[in-house]
């Protein structure tokens, strides 16, 4: 079977070519078997892969298969040498099962949710080309392979964002993705330069290998290269300060929300600090770096979260404050905890975001929440569904959210790293925080009155069956995908970290061990922190209740009293608009400079001057161009007399 | 005995003539006749240095030089008359279009 | 005074009043006799020189055959002297044509005196030995060591009559057979 691992990426990108290439010609129906079917069967190869991976021992767990040489320079080793090879260990196998599997849940959905729009071949094929992406990223056995990825999602990402291109909004979106992006891409480029300048291998079996013999344990260099591989990790993930395309990323469709914006692009970055941690492990600076920016990115966020009307970008930046949790916990070293918590995000986000496909789609693209409510007879099952993701994303006990977000405050707290107190607080808080808006958002849209218009209100309907089921397939997902990595103190096997643990060991992480003492603690206080955090969601739900639900006079009041912050929230903190004044505004005045001024008058003034120049002496010598013949013969004449004279004169006398 | 400079400057003479005539005549056919008679001129100049090296290879250069004359000719007047038969005139100061 | 030398003077004379009256004729026809004249002269110099066989084939091919095709252009054209056309003042003036070609000429003397080749040449040339100049020795110096570059004059002559011929043919035929090719087109493109 481990020969085949090419094809998991391949069928995708076949599906993509048979859509993209025949664009409006084939019946719809082709078009969802081709787009579905190669997912479907990705999914399948990959499901039998990683049985195979599993019969494996623990430390063989590795299949590597190189189809070509890419890039190959010089002859000894040490030089440029990239290949285009593909590697299936423990961390990869979860990633392809996790884009695969929910991949082909959205592209079944979508099935439902694009049948009346008019570019379905081509979205199909968008959506085939970004698995393809996503897959050679989560697959790639070298940094710049892994790179080609990396830019494909974008691009895919950019493609769907702006899909309705006719909409102004949708367009500028994609556009704003793109750009930040870039500023992200720049540093994982240079990430990437660093790690080759030092380590003169791309491959990231060698370089996890070699790096604790290249870098000195937390020296500047290791530091600057995880540094750079977080910006780009930043970009790509949407943490501060780069977070600000991914909720104007709503403009695309639904369905890309939830697998792009939500389940898999956007762990990207995530999955690329997992990649490599042995990198990351040796940088503790850095490391502290990402847990600063991933905490500060999830307090934020959720606030933001709190006011936000648009019943997408509230999902959209609880995406990013769950991507914060996950940086956190991989800034604290806990890489198995951010990957188990990006798993169980991916399947949680991906349903609430196809629920909330789910209602704008009955509602007819209304996707205001204060002009829902009520919907919870007229869409029982994406009702149901939407409710088990929220008790799962608010950590309800026993629902999946509730371990893998407990493992990453848990993590946080015991951590021996400095700060991890504060770490463990702003989780805290940020997880209250999280609660009470996803409670806020089903209170307002799926409770109370029916605030939608009459119009409206006749067309509501529950989402066909091609929808709810992969609603229904995601739900049941979310409440039990947690069990495979119960906390030790339940008494039972962790399984996913145990499979992840070969990924997760090495030469780097025994050098850390020994740099860095383990606080120890002990079970009680687990128990302890893992009680206080459902205490604290308990509140924050009933909060949500009491506010929109039972007594929604007080939310009103409540605003009022503190106006101020609520416009801030709403306003998401003018972040916007602070880069607008600080970053757009000068660029924008630079080029009008460089435009007008150096443009136009230092450049084109000089050329046009010289053309100019020569039009003018030109001008002037065109009047010995008489076109007499006679007059040519005689300057021709005057010319070899003049020049005899020079010849004979000048040489006897010179 | 004729000397050799007298055979060189009878031709530098026809030389000159032929000179004067391509730079005044309007004429485009004595223009052409004006160009033949220099070519007879360097004739001259090859066949006298010729007698005074005693070497023949100068005779076999006129010769080759009449022959390309005649090609010339032939084309040349060919030319006129194609000139002629679009201007109505072997004028050259009318042909004066590719001016400016 | 020897006789050659009064021969040359006679013939010099005779050569630069042809070459002379050939550009100062109005007339054309008048022109090519001049010029007749002028090549008939130098044919005379030739054979002082030793050249009899160059002398002969400049009056029978140049006089004879060349001249006579100016003569036929000229008749054929109809060609009645110059046309006065004050309005082509030329941009250089008259005077300065003259000058420079006098001064071309005087450099050039200038340049013959200078070299000083009269005692050496003389010296060689009477030493000329019998038959120079004869068809037999040109022919022999011809066909050996200038081989290639007769052969080419040959080809030369060849693309000189092709050329005369295209240029001279009546364009009326390449014009009918032109428009000809334009209405198969357009033909074509109606049938598709």
């Amino acid at each position: 079977m481990a020969e085949y691992l090419f094809l998991v990426p391949l069928f995708p990108l076949i599906g993509f070519l048979i859509n993209g290439l025949l664009i409006g010609r084939l019946p719809k129906p082709l078009i969802t078997l081709i787009g579905c079917g190669s997912v479907g069967l990705s999914l399948l190869l990959s499901c039998s892969l990683f049985f195979e991976l599993k019969a494996l021992a623990p430390e063989a767990r590795q299949i590597t298969q190189t189809l070509f040489t890419w890039i190959s320079v010089g002859q000894s080793p040490d030089q440029f040498h990239v290949s285009i090879g593909y590697l299936l260990d423990p961390l990869s196998a979860v990633m392809i099962l996790v884009v695969t599997g929910v991949g082909f849940l959205i592209h079944i959905y979508s099935i439902g949710y694009m049948a009346h729009d008019n570019g379905y071949g081509r979205y199909f094929a968008y959506m085939n080309l970004f698995t393809f992406a996503m897959l050679t990223l989560v697959l790639a056995d070298n940094f710049l392979f892994l790179f080609v990825g990396w830019e494909g999602v974008g691009l895919c990402s950019y493609l769907l964002i702006g899909f309705w291109y006719e909409k102004k909004s949708a367009s500028d979106a994609g556009k704003k993705a793109f750009i930040v992006n870039r500023i992200g891409d720049f540093g994982f480029l240079v990430g990437i330069f660093i790690i080759f300048w030092s380590v003169k291998s791309l491959d990231f079996m060698t370089v996890a290998a070699r790096a604790p013999e290249v870098f000195v344990f937390g020296g500047s260099l290791v530091t600057a290269a995880c540094l750079m591989l977080f910006l780009g990790a930043t970009g790509k993930s949407a943490q501060l300060p780069l977070y600000i395309w991914l909720p104007d990323a709503m403009e695309g469709p639904t369905p890309v929300s939830a697998l792009i914006h939500a389940a898999t692009m956007v762990t990207a970055g995530v999955y690329l600090l997992a990649r490599t941690n042995a990198l990351f492990i040796m940088a503790p600076d850095a490391l502290m770096v990402v847990a600063i920016i991933g905490a500060l990115t999830a307090l934020f966020a959720a606030t933001i979260g709190l006011a936000q009307n648009d019943i997408k970008r509230v999902l959209a930046y609880s995406t990013v404050s769950q991507l914060g949790y996950m940086f956190l916990a991989c800034g604290v070293a806990a890489f198995t905890a951010g990957i188990f918590h990006l798993m169980i995000h991916a399947f949680f986000k991906a349903l609430l975001f196809l629920g909330a496909g789910s209602v704008i789609h009955a509602m007819s693209n209304e996707q205001d929440m204060r002009n829902m409510g009520g919907l919870k007879k007229y869409l029982p099952i994406t009702f149901s569904t939407m409710f088990v993701a929220t008790l799962t994303i608010t950590g309800i006990p026993l629902f999946a959210g509730f371990f893998s977000k407990d493992e990453i405050l848990w993590k946080a707290f015991s951590s021996g790293t400095n700060g991890a107190w504060y770490f463990w607080l702003i989780g805290f808080v940020t997880a209250g925080l999280t609660a009470f808006y996803m409670f806020r958002l089903v209170y307002l849209t799926f409770y109370g009155k029916e605030r939608m218009d009459s119009k409206t209100k006749s067309h509501i309907h529950e989402s066909p069956r091609t929808m709810t089921v992969p609603l229904m397939a995601l739900a049941v997902l979310s409440a039990i995908g947690g069990f495979i990595g119960m906390p030790h103190i339940f008494g039972v096997t962790n399984y996913f970290e145990e499979w992840l643990s070969p990924v997760m060991s090495g030469p780097a992480h025994d050098m850390a061990e020994h740099a860095l003492a383990s606080g120890g603690h002990s079970a009680t206080m687990e128990w302890l922190l893992m009680a206080a955090s459902v205490v604290l969601v308990l509140v924050s739900i009933w909060m949500a209740y009491y506010f929109y639900r039972k007594n929604t006079q007080a939310s009103t009041s409540l605003a009022e009293k503190f106006l101020g912050i609520k416009t801030t929230l709403e306003n998401k903190y003018y972040v916007d608009e602070f880069y607008g004044a600080v970053v757009i505004r000068p660029v924008i005045y630079f080029s009008l400079f460089l435009w007008k001024f150096v443009d136009v008058i230092l450049i084109d003034g000089t050329l046009n001057g010289l053309a100019k120049l020569w039009r003018d002496v030109s001008d002037a010598l065109r009047y010995s161009q008489s076109g007499q013949l006679r007059s040519y013969a005689t300057i021709f004449t005057v010319g070899v007399v003049l020049l005899i004279a020079w010849i004979v004169f000048g040489i006897n006398h010179g | 005995m004729v000397p050799t400079s007298a055979y060189l400057i009878l031709a530098i003479i026809l030389f000159g003539i032929g000179t004067v005539g391509v730079l005044i005549t309007r004429n485009m056919i004595v223009l052409f006749m004006s160009i033949e008679i220099m070519l007879n001129a360097a004739n001259m100049v090859l066949i006298a240095f010729s007698k005074a090296l005693n070497l023949v290879d100068g005779h076999v250069i006129v010769f080759l030089v009449l022959t390309i004359a005649a090609a010339e000719a032939a084309v040349g007047l060919a030319m006129i008359v194609m000139v002629y038969r679009n201007r109505e005139t072997v004028n050259v100061d009318r042909f004066s279009l590719m001016k400016w | 005074m020897n006789f050659e030398l009064i021969i040359f003077g006679i013939s010099a004379v005779i050569a630069v009043f042809g070459a002379t009256m050939m550009i100062a004729q109005r007339n054309p026809v008048a022109s090519v006799l001049y010029m007749i004249l002028s090549l008939i002269a130098q044919a005379v110099c030739y054979v002082q020189l030793g050249a009899l066989f160059l002398g002969v084939i400049l009056i029978v091919v140049y006089a004879g055959a060349i001249m006579v095709l100016f003569l036929f252009v000229i008749m054929l054209l109809n060609l009645r002297g110059e046309e006065a056309s004050e309005q082509d003042t030329p941009a250089v003036s008259q005077f300065t044509k003259y000058v420079f070609s006098v001064l071309l000429t005087l450099e050039l003397v200038f340049i013959v005196k200078a070299a000083s080749l009269d005692s050496v040449a003389t010296q060689v040339a009477d030493q000329v030995a019998d038959g120079f100049g004869s068809v037999r020795q040109v022919a022999q110096v011809m066909f050996t060591n200038y081989l290639y570059p007769f052969e080419l004059t040959g080809i030369l002559l060849l693309v000189a009559l092709v050329g005369a011929v295209v240029l001279a043919k009546r364009e009326r035929d390449s014009y009918s057979s032109a428009t000809d090719d334009a209405d198969d087109d357009r033909s074509e493109r109606v049938v598709e």
